[in-house]
C-alpha cells in the first residue's frame, strides 16, 4: 500500500489581547489563509493611548465580524478546522476575556479542541510564517508592553533569558513621544524624526550588570524628559529630531549590543525580531548592518505580521496542538501569563 | 424547539434550558467568583444531563445588562458567538426584567429590581405585569436610590422590590415609601434563567454583529472626553 497522505492542519487564531480584534485561519503551521485585524487605533487616539474599558467594548463589537470576515477569506468551514488557538495572555484582562470567551464558545459548538497561546510566543512564530524555524534561535521581542531576549532549545520551548526591569521599550517611545508632543502612537513618529536629526544629544545607556542580558529604559526616558525640560528653563530649545535621533540611537545601541552577545554566547543559527517595535527602521537596519556577515540567518516579519494579529497566535498554535496542549473549557484570561508555562 | 439562556450580568450566574413549554433544567449560583472559568463549564453540564447537543440548540437568550461591564460582555460574548457558529437567533433582555419577571408576576402592583451601582446609585426600573405580560413602565436607567424612592412616592400601587443589593439599600426605602415598599424574599433576589429564556423565547432574533451589551454607561474615558470636547464646541 502506498504511503499515508498527511492530512492538512488547519488552525483558527484569536488575538484580543489589547486594542485590535483579530482572528486568522493558518494551514499547516505556515501558510496564512485568512488574516483579519480590526484596529481601534483612532478610537484609542482620542486618549493618547489604550482605554481598557473602550478596548472591552469594541472587542465585543467587532468579534463576531471578523471571525465571519476570516471563514470567508479562507473560504472553509468550521468542520475542517482541527482546533481553536487562542491568546491566554499577558495582555488587558478585559480584552483577553472577549477572545478567550469566543474561543471557548466555539470550540464547544463544535467540539473542537481548544488551545491556548502566549502573546509572545505568537510574536515570535510570526516568523515562521516567513521562514522555517531553525533551531536553536534567539528572539528579539520588542513591543509597547516587550522587551524581552527568548532562548528556544525547539518548538515551543521558550526560555527567557532577558527582559525589561521597568519600562518595556515601545513604553519608553510612546513616552518620550509624549514629552515631544507627538500624535499617539509615538514610535513610528519617533523612528521618522530620528532620521532627520543627528543623535548630538547625550543620553544615558542602561547596561546593567557584567553579563545580564536585562534591560532598563526607564532612566532613558527621565534622562530625556530632563532635557527637555532644563532647556525650557533656560529658554532653548532643543531640535526634536535631534532629540528623536539621540533616544534612538541609545535604544538601539542597547537592544543590539545585548542581542549580539546573547547571540554569540548561545551560538544560535536565527535571530528573530518579533513585536510591534520591530517595524521601527532604525532598529532594523542596525540589526541588518551587526548581522551582515551571514554567520546567523537574520528574520524580521513584514509589518503586518509584527504588529498584533492572530495569523501569530495560529501559528504558534499550531505547533502547540501538535505538542499536545490543550485547554478545557473553564479556561480564563491571565493578564500576566508567564512564556515557560508550557515548557516540557 | 431549545433555547439556551446565559445570565452572567452580576454575581448571581444562571444557565437555563426550555424546550417548548417546560424547563428542562436551569443552574445558578450567587458567589463572588469568576464568570468567565464558570459560565462555559455550567452550560457544558447542563446540556449534557439534558442531552441536549449545540445542534438542538434553536435560540440563544441572553442578559444584555445592565450590571458588572466585565460579567455583562462575558455572557454577551459567549451568547454572540454561539448564535453567529450555530446560525440561530440571538435575542438580548434587560437583567432588571429578569428579576421583575421572576418575583411579580402575582403581584398586584409595580416591580422595582435593584441593582447597586454605588456612591448612592442603582441600576433600576418600573415594571407590571398586565394580563399575565410584564410591561416595562419607566425604562432601565441609573438613578440615585433617594430620588428614585422619591419619585416613586406617586404611585398609586404598592411598589416590590427585589435584588440581591437591596440589603444595601432596603432601609432607605422603607424609610421614604413607608408601607407602599414591599421587599421580596431572599429566595428570589437571584435572577431565574428559566425567565430569561421564557421572556426571549418568542421574540424575534436580532442582528448578532451588531448586537452589544445595554451598559447604560458611557465608558469613564469616553464620558470625560465628550464632556471636555463638548466644552470646547460650545465656547
Ligand atoms: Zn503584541
Amino acid at each position: 500500500m502506498g504511503e499515508f497522505m498527511k492530512k492538512d492542519q488547519w488552525i483558527l487564531g484569536i488575538e484580543t489581547s489589547c486594542d485590535e480584534t483579530a482572528v486568522a485561519i493558518i494551514k499547516n503551521g505556515r501558510e496564512i489563509v485568512a488574516n483579519v485585524v480590526a484596529s481601534q487605533i483612532e478610537s484609542h487616539k482620542r486618549f493618547g493611548g489604550v482605554v481598557p474599558e473602550i478596548a472591552s467594548r469594541h472587542h465585543v463589537e467587532q468579534i463576531t465580524i471578523v471571525m465571519e470576515e476570516a471563514l470567508k477569506q479562507a473560504n472553509i468551514t468550521f468542520a475542517e478546522i482541527d482546533a481553536i488557538a487562542v491568546t491566554e495572555g499577558p495582555g488587558l484582562v478585559g480584552a483577553l476575556l472577549i477572545g478567550v470567551n469566543a474561543a471557548k464558545a466555539l470550540a464547544f459548538a463544535h467540539n473542537k479542541p481548544l488551545v491556548p497561546v502566549h502573546h509572545i510566543a505568537g510574536h515570535i512564530y510570526a516568523n515562521r510564517l516567513v521562514t522555517e524555524l531553525k533551531f536553536p534561535l534567539l528572539a528579539l521581542v520588542v513591543s509597547g508592553g516587550h522587551t524581552e531576549l527568548v532562548y528556544m532549545k525547539e518548538h515551543g520551548h521558550f526560555e527567557v533569558i532577558g527582559e525589561t526591569r521597568d519600562d518595556a521599550a515601545g513604553e519608553a517611545y510612546d513616552k518620550v513621544a509624549r514629552t515631544l508632543n507627538l500624535p499617539y502612537p509615538g514610535g513610528p513618529h519617533i523612528d521618522r524624526l530620528a532620521h532627520e536629526g543627528c543623535p548630538v544629544i547625550d543620553l544615558p545607556r542602561a547596561w546593567l550588570e557584567e553579563g545580564s542580558y536585562d534591560f532598563s529604559f526607564s532612566g532613558l526616558k527621565s534622562a530625556v524628559i530632563n532635557t527637555v525640560h532644563n532647556a525650557a528653563q533656560r529658554g532653548e530649545t532643543i531640535a526634536p529630531e535631534d532629540l528623536a535621533a539621540s533616544f534612538q540611537e541609545s535604544v538601539i545601541d542597547v537592544l543590539v549590543t545585548k542581542t549580539k552577545k546573547a547571540v554569540e554566547e548561545y551560538g544560535v543559527k536565527q535571530l528573530l525580531v518579533a513585536g510591534g517595535v520591530a517595524a521601527n527602521k532604525g532598529l532594523r537596519s542596525a540589526l541588518e548592518k551587526t548581522f551582515s556577515d551571514g554567520k546567523i540567518e537574520l528574520v524580521i516579519p513584514p509589518l503586518s505580521l509584527c504588529t498584533d494579529n492572530a495569523a501569530m497566535i495560529a501559528a504558534a498554535g499550531s505547533v502547540m496542538f501538535e505538542k499536545g496542549i490543550r485547554a478545557d473549557l473553564s479556561l480564563n484570561a491571565i493578564p500576566g501569563l508567564d512564556i515557560e508555562i508550557y515548557n516540557t | 424547539m431549545t433555547v439556551l439562556a446565559i445570565d452572567t450580568s452580576n454575581y448571581a450566574l444562571g444557565v437555563a434550558l426550555l424546550e417548548d413549554h417546560q424547563v428542562l433544567g436551569e443552574y445558578i449560583t450567587n458567589l463572588k467568583k469568576n464568570h468567565s472559568i464558570r459560565v462555559m463549564p455550567a452550560i457544558q453540564m447542563l446540556m449534557r444531563d439534558c442531552e441536549k447537543t449545540p445542534a438542538d440548540l434553536r435560540k440563544i437568550v441572553v442578559a444584555k445588562g445592565p450590571g458588572s461591564y466585565t460579567g455583562v460582555r462575558i455572557g454577551v460574548t459567549i451568547a454572540k458567538t454561539l448564535a453567529w457558529t450555530l446560525n440561530i437567533p440571538l435575542v438580548g433582555i434587560s437583567s432588571l426584567e429578569i428579576l421583575a419577571a421572576g418575583t411579580g408576576r402575582y403581584f398586584d402592583g409595580y416591580i422595582s429590581p435593584i441593582f447597586d451601582a454605588r456612591r448612592g446609585q442603582v441600576y433600576t426600573g418600573l415594571y407590571q405585569f398586565e394580563g399575565g405580560r410584564l410591561e416595562v413602565v419607566k425604562e432601565d436607567q441609573l438613578a440615585m436610590l433617594v430620588d428614585w424612592s422619591t419619585k416613586l412616592m406617586e404611585c398609586s400601587l404598592p411598589i416590590l422590590f427585589v435584588g440581591n443589593d437591596l440589603s444595601i439599600h432596603q432601609n432607605k426605602i422603607a424609610e421614604i415609601l413607608g408601607p407602599k415598599a414591599k421587599f421580596a424574599s431572599i429566595t428570589e433576589h437571584n435572577p431565574r434563567p428559566s425567565e430569561l429564556a421564557l421572556l426571549g423565547k418568542d421574540k424575534p432574533g436580532e442582528d448578532v454583529h451588531s448586537f452589544v451589551p445595554n451598559y447604560i454607561r458611557l465608558a469613564e474615558a469616553e464620558a470625560k472626553w465628550l464632556e471636555a470636547n463638548g466644552k470646547t464646541l460650545n465656547g
